[in-house]
């Protein structure tokens, strides 16, 4: 167990290659109660959520939700979160556990009108099923139409008679579900669940195994691959940045808008190294010799049985195919910039 | 219990005397401490290290340790095949995990080291 945030988590159960190869053959089963849950409430709630969030909130429709952030004014982010539309009036933002506080400030600072943001992240566990056998097993459980319930939609259904909202979404590049509780069902669901889903191959996964199956998917991890200093168009988020006139203004969107134009000088990328050695979060990179920042997130990857990582690249030198060295403990290792996500499931 | 024919370091070394030379790999409960064991490095043959000098590192998924030679010696065999099954050093980690073997240079220094028993104990207070 690893102590994160006040939180006591395991790291792994039966061992983290085993477990990640179980979410991506079959399924596993990650208790990500840290996880936080700020509640958007009232009249004024979708206004509010426009001018302080970076997606279109208004393409929401109930039981939808969508990936995007808590854009600062210099374009970087308070952080990545999830935007789920319960009601027309009612909003729940699940942000990442090490800035439950800092966004709910964040939020209010920017004086919410006609609603009201409150942290209900003692009133959440979060349980995430993730693999391809995740709706077989939870089918038998819920009266929830999952075979109907697309990616990034959500219902509000009981799981093995918990009260439970259940959500087509996940951190591992894999189809699944996270499946919110109140914490005093989170342990006998949690066995419930195990003990369904045995027979398909369906093991606990501790956050070792979240960490190296979202890196294979090129899903960006709030304090490594994002933070206060990186714009999201050089995260490479362009794609949850609004430039609807409709949508209104909101932190940041004059730069972001003009990044999305003209290009941000840097670019997140994904890259394998080439040589012998794991490049690891904070190891230096140099390009054409010169200093140019440090991988943000590295790993030996099990799947793909690579050594990969993900790092910020003058925009100018971030070309797939690119060749640069990180520095390995005082060793200089070849890498290669390469297509990302470095895995997508068939 | 860890075997017994051998002596360990604080640090979670092993060193097992054959003769003038020490084999040399890491504790069951080093590796069960790291990991699944993905990319190991190791020194050349000829190599000659002091007491305590460090000699490569071990890497799991998660994490990076440096290797420290039990005793000083010249380094004249190194188990190759680690490189393209490190998985060995988790499932066999005194047997077929072996990483290097040394021409012990002062055979007294061993003794120094501690055995299985008194490297239970080590583990036990490390654990708490």
């Amino acid at each position: 167990m690893v102590a994160f945030g006040g939180w006591e988590m395991p790291v792994e159960y039966s061992g983290l290659i085993a477990e990640h190869m179980s979410v991506r053959k079959a399924a596993g089963l990650f208790d990500v109660s840290h996880m936080g849950e700020l509640a958007v409430e009232g009249p004024g709630a979708l206004a509010f959520l426009q001018r302080t969030t970076a997606n279109d909130v208004s393409k929401l429709a109930d039981g939808q939700a969508q990936y995007s952030a808590l854009p600062l004014p210099s374009g970087a982010a308070a952080d990545d979160v999830v935007v789920y539309r319960r009601g027309g009036e009612r909003f729940l933002v699940v942000v990442n556990a090490s800035n439950i506080e800092k966004d709910h400030r964040w939020l209010l600072s920017q004086s919410p009108e006609g609603c009201e943001v409150a942290d209900k992240s003692d009133q959440y566990a979060l349980l995430a099923l993730q693999g391809p056998a995740a709706e077989e097993i939870l089918r038998p459980l819920s009266a929830a139409d999952l075979g109907g319930m697309k990616r990034f939609h959500f219902a509000e259904a009981d799981v093995d008679g918990h009260p439970a909202t259940i959500s087509r979404t996940g951190y591992t590049g894999e189809d699944g579900f996270e499946i919110f509780v109140p914490p005093d069902h989170a342990d006998p669901l949690w066995r419930r669940l195990l003990e369904a889903g045995r027979e398909k191959g369906l093991v606990p996964a501790g956050l070792g195994a979240r960490d190296t199956l979202r890196l294979e998917a090129k899903l960006c991890l709030y304090g490594n691959d994002l933070d206060e200093t990186t714009s999201l168009i050089e995260a490479g988020l362009g794609w949850i940045v609004s430039t609807d006139p409709a949508k209104g203004d909101y932190p940041g969107r004059c730069v972001l808008e003009t990044q999305k134009k003209d290009g941000p000088p840097r670019k997140l990328v994904g890259f394998e190294v080439v040589g012998r050695g794991i490049a690891r979060h904070g190891y230096p990179v140099y390009v054409d010799g010169a200093a140019a920042g440090a991988v943000t997130s590295g790993t030996y990857a099990p799947f793909l049985q690579k050594n990969i990582g993900l790092t910020y690249l003058p925009a100018a030198r971030s070309a797939v195919g690119t060749d640069f060295q990180v520095d390995v403990r005082g060793r200089k290792v070849d890498a290669r910039v390469v297509p990302t996500p470095f895995y997508k499931r068939t | 219990m860890d075997p017994t024919d051998r002596r360990y370091t604080k640090e979670h070394e092993w060193v097992k005397v054959e003769g003038d030379r020490g084999r040399i790999g890491i504790s069951a409960y080093a590796q069960n401490q790291l990991g699944d064991v993905v990319f190991v490095e190791l020194p050349e043959v000829g190599r000659k290290l002091k007491a305590h000098e460090s000699f490569g590192t071990v890497e799991s998924v998660k994490a990076v340790s440096e290797l420290y030679s039990p005793v000083a010696g010249e380094v004249v065999e190194v188990n190759s095949a680690l490189a393209s099954a490190p998985e060995a050093i988790n499932s066999d980690p005194y047997g077929k995990g072996w990483m290097i073997v040394v021409r012990i240079s002062d055979a007294s220094a061993v003794n120094t080291l501690m055995d299985a028993a008194a490297y239970g104990k080590h583990v036990e207070s490390e654990g708490k």
